[in-house]
């Protein structure tokens, strides 16, 4: 074994022990200690990334002595690793980005705590990328709800707690109902590692036997993801949650904790019950619905929002809905679209977050779209940023999220039929949609106002400043690699079942 | 119909605990009433899982008298699944608490929607 491969693991460990040495630092020597691991695990990863694309293969790496099928693994491909790095970038670039603002909204003696829930965040991360694991993922998935609720409810003002209280309450329905999902897999086939789930399912797939207990699995499965992803209409909890924290923890709440179950519930569908009988079973028709209406209502909502926090909040409800409905394609290309747009999305939403708070900082403390007008002259990076994001958005081409809209459309063509007119006509009225808030207040912000009063530039701290840029080159990137990234991307997923 | 309830009984104990313990958890205003009914859906899974476990006629996993034989005892690993089940289900209960007991010295109030209404009014 190379001492590459063993990085996912010393990840895992290293961001464990981290976060509890944390427990016990001060507020500057916690942000230190945070800023080291998400670093080092960025590096690890990066590592560990260029040695499955150069061998081109994924290994299983097994966790303590016993093998399959008592022990437990975890599993690093091409795949996993792409979109872990991803999920590092946002999460340092956002850790950066929210410095200056955290440490005024949070209180000194508490500041440790956050630091501590964005490792443990990470680690939650980490491990539900690279588990083999179903029970594992189900621990984590638990791990991950709690730490995101203390970064909901970090600032401890009382529109965050109730955001918390409303989060936790979604959330532990929606953990509750996979857990009973697992659980219906094991006493079907005795198993909790996917590769073994995988195998015993195809035998019952194809000897039609326990039809109804896999289709409730996947069923609770589903839904048990898809609400603790945000997946409309169970995204009541979303807009308080990720409008009322800080905006690290927005941006990490909206591009990772809700990423993180996606991609989760893609391993579910690829690697333990295989995605054509994922298909047969019909639950692709119920993501495509849901995934549609999602597109349109999220977009309205976030059309109607009064604050951009809120704007940018709605915005994510509309961009599941593509996930979704990507998912709900039932083809390869599906799935594909869908882990794209997955890391396109997170890239995207957590620099308008960070840029947002920037900019409402610069405007003299608003949250109101409505005072953001001539935004640009007082913060220039942070209204470039936005502007992106929001163009990014809206589609247009060389930028990430171009490609998502390009590869659902193909993928809505080669679907054909009922499936192919339902999803051009949602993709177009809700990019126009997009265009229209998203476009309306990128225009705002270079529009001048005419108010008389004196324009007041603000510099944004260095490090913020250095988030912001980062999270402007990660989406540029994305853009102009999108070709590499999605050949990358495709070749994790054809080695994933 | 009936006879498959009765047969699977502990499956059917389970399924109406999850779904008292899920209408308690959605329906009911008092923050600690909705912890309850969390318990009680995450206490109903277990049960199941534990159910599923078991095997009639046979005893715990632990070798005594040097039997050695696997037809001897139950299985284990949904056991163990159920303790680190239940490690999950105490540090969510104890963040539910703690959140509500922040929440009740803030608004002095359990109920959810009160709270909702309180925190609306407030400037952040």
């Amino acid at each position: 074994m190379q001492l590459v491969q063993n990085f996912p693991f010393a990840c895992i460990l290293l961001t464990l022990i981290c976060a509890v040495i944390t427990s016990v630092l001060g507020g500057g020597a916690a942000r230190k200690m945070t800023l080291f691991v998400i670093g080092a695990v960025t590096v690890m990863t990066a590592c560990v990334m260029v040695y499955t694309l150069e061998t081109g293969d994924s290994y299983v790496y097994l966790m303590g002595h016993f093998p399959a099928p008592w022990g437990n693994e975890i599993r690093a491909g091409a795949l996993e690793t792409v979109m872990m790095l991803v999920f590092c970038l946002v999460i340092l670039f956002s850790f950066l980005g929210g410095l200056g603002r955290s440490i005024l909204q949070i209180e000194a003696s508490k500041y440790n705590i956050y630091c501590i829930m964005v490792d443990l965040t990470l680690l939650s991360l980490l491990a539900l990328v690279y588990t083999n694991d179903l029970f594992t993922g189900y621990v984590f998935i638990e791990i991950n709800t709690l730490a995101a609720a203390g970064l909901v409810m970090i600032r401890q003002n009382g529109k965050s707690l109730v955001a918390a209280v409303r989060y936790m309450i979604m959330n532990l329905l929606g953990s509750s109902l996979f857990l009973i999902g697992v659980v219906l897999l094991y006493a079907i086939t005795g198993h909790l590692l996917m590769q073994n789930l995988h195998e015993s399912i195809a035998v019952l797939a194809a000897s039609g036997e326990y039809r109804v207990p896999l289709t409730m699995a996947v069923a609770l499965m589903t839904v048990g993801l898809s609400m603790k992803s945000a997946l409309f209409p169970f995204d009541t909890w979303l807009p308080g949650a990720y409008s009322n924290s800080t905006p690290t923890a927005s941006a990490i709440l909206s591009s990772i904790v809700s990423k993180g179950y996606i991609f989760l519930l893609i391993k579910v569908y690829c690697r333990v019950f295989g995605f054509d009988v994922v298909v047969s079973l019909g639950v692709c028709d119920v993501l495509f619905v849901f995934g549609a209406i999602g597109m349109v209502m999220g977009s309205i909502n976030a059309m109607r929002a009064k604050t951009v926090r809120m704007m940018i909040a709605y915005s994510s409800v509309a961009q599941i809905g593509y996930i979704y409905l990507a998912l709900g394609m039932a083809s390869p290309a599906g799935v594909l679209c869908a882990l794209w747009h997955v890391a396109a999305h997170a890239a995207t939403k957590s620099m308008l977050f960070i840029s947002s708070a920037e900019l409402d900082e610069a405007s003299g403390g608003t949250h109101l779209r409505a005072d953001l007008r001539g935004g640009f002259y007082r913060s220039p990076l942070a209204a470039s940023a936005f502007a992106l994001g929001g163009a990014n958005l809206v589609g247009i081409p060389m930028l990430g999220v171009f490609m998502t809209k390009l590869m659902l459309s193909q993928a809505a063509i080669d679907a054909g039929g009922k499936h192919m007119v339902a999803a051009l006509i949602v993709l177009a009225v809700s990019t126009l949609l997009n265009a229209q808030y998203f476009l309306g207040t990128a225009v705002d912000l270079f529009t001048p106002r005419h108010d008389g009063k004196a324009v007041v530039r603000t510099r944004p701290q260095a490090l913020t400043a250095a988030g912001i840029a980062g999270f402007i080159a990660l989406n540029l990137v994305l853009g102009f690699f999108a070709k590499d990234i999605l050949a990358a991307l495709a070749a994790g997923l054809a080695r994933f079942a | 119909m009936l006879e498959r309830l009765l047969t699977n009984y502990e499956a059917t104990a389970a399924v109406i605990l999850f779904c008292i313990g899920f209408s308690t958890m959605m329906l009911n205003k008092n923050l600690i009433k909705k912890i309850i009914g969390m318990d009680i859906m995450d206490t109903a899974v277990y049960l199941l899982l534990a159910s599923l476990g078991y095997i009639a006629g046979r005893k715990a996993p632990i070798v005594v008298d040097g039997v050695q034989s696997v037809e001897a005892y139950i299985n284990p690993i949904p056991a163990g699944l159920v303790l680190t089940g239940i490690v999950v289900s105490v540090s969510v209960s104890a963040l539910m608490l703690a959140l509500s007991v922040r929440l009740y010295y803030r608004y002095h109030t359990l109920n959810l929607d009160e709270i909702v209404m309180l925190a609306g009014k407030e400037e952040v």
